[in-house]
């Protein structure tokens, strides 16, 4: 009898300890790499992933999305829906309300008037916001109370989950931010580098472009949490060097983003410090065609934009015939192995809003030449290039320094080539490319190219804002600081149409349908997004890190709060 | 009567040579630059293979990549299927005209200045303070600058390629042109003092005449020499830039392109890290071997002994 309880009180005992060691700041630092060095950590200024990401550690939106894409509160005491009143029946308004005794880390309470405060910040019409597709459509959003927020539609919005969710629209501190109004946000330096947040970190060092240091929020709402007492994210480097960091040398308890070959993934497992964790989300690896000219002979603030349209591919034969000369099981067997698969579509997932177009799988370089040839665009002069009236077919092709996207140009240049297109190859260095600085003439934005190639994504399940993103208002150009998101500058009325639809389609199928439509006017219709692979998420993790859980559906530190040094 | 036999007077160029020869090393480097220019000169004319030829049929192609060295392919191909050999002669030549119209154009700013500065008392510390300011700007990220600023501009004046090749040369030649500035000016203060350009100068003749005739070549020695490490160093900062993604497009094989290339490779193919890495050592020491021969050489004093 005693031996029994001794020794049920030592299993107890047992049971107990990892909770008791779970204190906040009881297990050290942990040190997260970013290869895309960070430069900002106000995801209003930048469409840079990694500077979401890296800003999720301070700001916290409303409500988040875990592993499965679902909705889950954050800031908010519970998910809206028209069945527990939050969501008004005639789906015009929705009522978040904020979490009792929230602060932020420097003590001062969160209200309702933050939360408004973030939706004029994000939407001021002076101010160039790169998450505006998340604000569309908002008419006011109203304060009836400290801890209520309630946001008007302009329209019934039967996915009224849109502003304040996920890592791309977390909350500001209004006293904070408060001077940093429009024209002003971009000059906020103190703000944007060391913002006033409610997550489980706050910045004590901030170096742009090189490394972030964070300490755990004395603050954070949750007294046990987090494990870790100080964060370090530092950037620079190439994804390869950023997963041996994790993977083979162990200095880094978790890489991001480290898009490396399948045969050096292999390799890079068997030293045994870490693994690769994939999943697969939404982001596609797509060529972009810039329907707009790039020609450097037109002045600066001209070039590449809707003043002047593209010489060539204003004609869709020629974009299709681009599309149809790529063989993309060829790009995923050299570039990603099992962590990728070709695709026709800008929005691979979920399965209700995919598009089953599969057409383009199957190179056609035969048909591809008969459709330039259709289009005027044949080979008089026999040097192997097609020319039309005097000028040759000749393309400027650019994307961010990657070993795979380097290997992805080759290839696609020999397709190109086939076909008989000119081809030019650029590469940019990734922080400049996806850096979002409007006095860089080589960022993603300014497309001074005539195709450019990267991956994009969006978070959250539902598609509203990434479609929104081919709006004719969201292209960049001089007048918004070259911070639209519609990189092709693709206009077309009838997309806009449908895209209004879709703000008063309900039910999940019928929007999926509506989706589908968006994506397919795109695509096969228009081919100005030609999609090459859908990629998984793949990012390196140490064996030492745990509580670390992938998700493709928000930013991958959604649960930083959660992760503790496995001993 | 003996009658007098007269040896048949000895250029100054056959001394040269003579004591070059004796000089193991430069004769070794020599042979070695010789090979390396005849392997990316002629070596093309006989390895016909086109050095950004991806195989078009795809099963054909995944079965050319990687591959190690065999006699299609005697230094493998890469993760593309291209042929090693091919981009590795194709690079040298950008390579080496890079280095050699660099250094060129260096030694050219650098003896018209070093001239102009140690003749002319006037220009003198003028030129020799522009000098000393280039001296002290630090020159990697001047270089990464004025890519960054003209790449696009001068692309499209020239085209890409030869965009790119003119910015590179110009860039490494404007700020490599002061050490061979300074040896010059140094030389040519001696120089002008010497009896025959005083001579020269007492029966009236142009300053512009004594500098062509008498000075730049009693100079040439040291400028000879400073032109041979210039092309080392040229070298060395083209493949720097390629290194960093800043040089030629990325599918424009040079040698330090091939080496940033094969980084990422590194762990399970070094050779193709070993063979750019190789060739651009090679070239840069037997380029530096050579000089010091020819330093040795040019020097009456250390001739002969």
């Amino acid at each position: 009898m005693k031996l029994k309880s001794i020794l049920l009180g030592a299993a107890a005992s047992f049971a107990l300890a990892p909770a008791a060691f779970a204190e906040r700041g009881s297990d050290g630092e942990v040190k997260i790499f970013y290869y895309q060095a960070v430069s900002t950590l106000n995801a209003y200024l930048s469409s840079g992933t990694k500077d979401v990401e890296a800003g999720s550690l301070v700001l916290e939106p409303l409500a988040g999305f875990d592993q499965d894409g679902v909705l889950y509160p954050r800031l908010a005491q519970d998910i809206p829906t028209v069945e527990n009143g939050g969501v008004s029946a005639d789906l015009t308004s929705i009522t978040w309300k904020l979490k009792e005794g929230l602060v932020w880390s420097d003590g001062s309470p969160v209200t309702s008037a933050d939360v408004k405060f973030t939706w004029e910040y994000c939407t001021h019409p002076e101010g160039g916001c790169a998450q505006g597709a998340k604000y569309e459509g908002i008419s006011a959003v109203e304060t009836p109370d400290d801890l209520t927020v309630v946001v008007k539609f302009t329209s019934p919005k039967p996915y009224p989950y849109q502003p304040f969710t996920g890592g791309t629209a977390p909350i500001l501190q209004k006293a904070q931010f408060e001077a940093c109004l429009g024209p002003a946000a971009s000059s906020c330096t103190e703000q944007n580098t060391k913002p006033i947040g409610t997550g489980p970190f706050v910045v004590t060092d901030f170096k742009v472009n090189d490394v972030v240091t964070l300490e755990a929020n004395p603050n954070y709402r949750d007294a046990a949490k987090p494990a870790f007492a100080k964060v370090t994210i530092k950037g620079g480097g190439d994804a390869l060097g950023a997963a041996s960091a994790v993977m083979e040398t162990g200095e880094f308890d978790y890489a991001w983003n480290t898009q490396i070959n399948p045969e050096q993934q292999e390799q890079m497992t068997a030293a045994g410090k870490g693994k690769f964790v994939n999943a697969f989300g939404t982001l596609v690896e797509r060529i972009e065609i810039n329907m707009t000219d790039p020609s450097p002979a037109l002045a600066e603030g001209e070039r590449s934009t809707t003043k002047h349209p593209h010489p060539v591919f204003s004609d869709i034969r020629v974009r299709k015939a681009l599309s149809m000369a790529i063989d993309r099981q060829t790009l995923v067997d050299i570039g990603y192995g099992s962590a990728g698969r070709p695709t026709c579509n800008l929005v691979p997932a979920p399965a209700y809003q995919a598009s089953d177009n599969t057409e383009c799988i199957a190179q056609d370089i035969e048909g591809a030449k008969a459709l330039l040839a259709e289009a005027g665009w044949t080979d008089t002069d026999g040097d192997g290039i097609v020319d039309k009236d005097g000028k040759k077919l000749s393309i400027l092709y650019q994307t961010s320094v990657n070993a795979v996207r380097q290997d992805f140009q080759a290839l696609v240049k020999g397709w190109w080539n086939e076909i008989g297109v000119e081809v030019e190859l650029k590469s940019v260095d990734a922080s400049v490319f996806f850096g979002g600085d409007a006095a860089s003439p080589d960022t993603f934005q300014k497309f001074y190219a005539d195709v450019e190639m990267y991956a994009n994504n969006f978070d959250g399940t539902d598609a509203e804002p990434y479609m929104a993103q081919y709006l004719c208002d969201k292209i960049p150009g001089p007048e918004n600081q070259w911070q639209g998101e519609n990189i092709n500058r693709f206009c077309d009325p009838a997309y806009d149409a449908l895209f209004k639809t879709l703000s008063t389609t309900t039910g999940i199928e019928a929007r999926g349908e509506v989706v589908k439509k968006l994506n397919e006017m795109l695509t096969k219709d228009s081919y100005v997004v030609i999609p090459l692979v859908d990629r998984g998420r793949l990012s390196a993790q140490s064996n030492t890190l745990g509580g670390f859980i992938l998700n493709t559906w928000d930013t991958e530190l959604w649960n930083v709060q959660d992760w503790v040094r496995v001993k | 009567m003996t009658e007098l036999k007269l040896e048949k007077p000895r250029s100054q160029w056959r001394d040269v040579w003579a004591q070059f020869r004796r000089h193991k090393g430069a004769m070794a480097a020599l042979v070695l630059l010789i090979a390396l220019a005849s392997f990316v000169l002629i070596g093309p004319l006989v390895w016909r293979i086109d050095p950004n030829f991806i195989e078009p049929n795809t099963a054909k192609m995944f079965k050319l990549r990687n591959l190690g060295p065999s006699w299609d392919h005697p230094l493998g191909t890469d993760q593309l299927g291209r042929d090693m050999l091919a981009r590795m002669m194709f690079g040298g030549r950008i390579s080496l005209a890079v280095g050699s119209v660099a250094m060129l154009v260096a030694l050219f700013i650098g003896t018209t200045i070093g001239v102009l500065a140690g003749y002319f008392r006037r220009l003198d510390s003028w030129l020799m303070r522009l000098t000393d300011l280039f001296l002290a700007l630090p020159l990697l990220p001047l270089l990464l600058v004025m890519m960054f600023l003209f790449r696009e501009t001068v692309a499209g004046i020239m085209g890409p390629r030869l965009g790119t090749f003119m910015l590179i040369v110009v860039a490494i030649g404007i700020t490599s042109w002061m050490q061979a500035a300074r040896v010059v000016r140094g030389e040519v203060l001696a120089l002008k003092e010497r009896e025959f350009v005083l001579a020269a100068r007492s029966v009236g003749t142009p300053a512009r005449r004594i500098i062509t005739r008498h000075i730049l070549t009693n100079v040439l020695s040291p400028v000879l020499v400073a032109a041979t490490l210039g092309i080392a160093a040229a070298i060395i900062t083209e493949s720097v830039l390629s290194f960093l993604g800043l040089g030629f497009p990325p599918d424009f094989p040079t040698w330090g392109r091939l080496l940033y290339d094969g980084i990422d490779a590194i762990r399970t193919y070094p050779e193709r890290v070993v063979w750019p890495g190789l060739a651009i050592s090679l070239t840069v020491l037997s380029v530096n071997y050579i000089g010091d021969g020819l330093r040795d050489a040019l020097d009456p004093r250390i001739r002969g002994r």
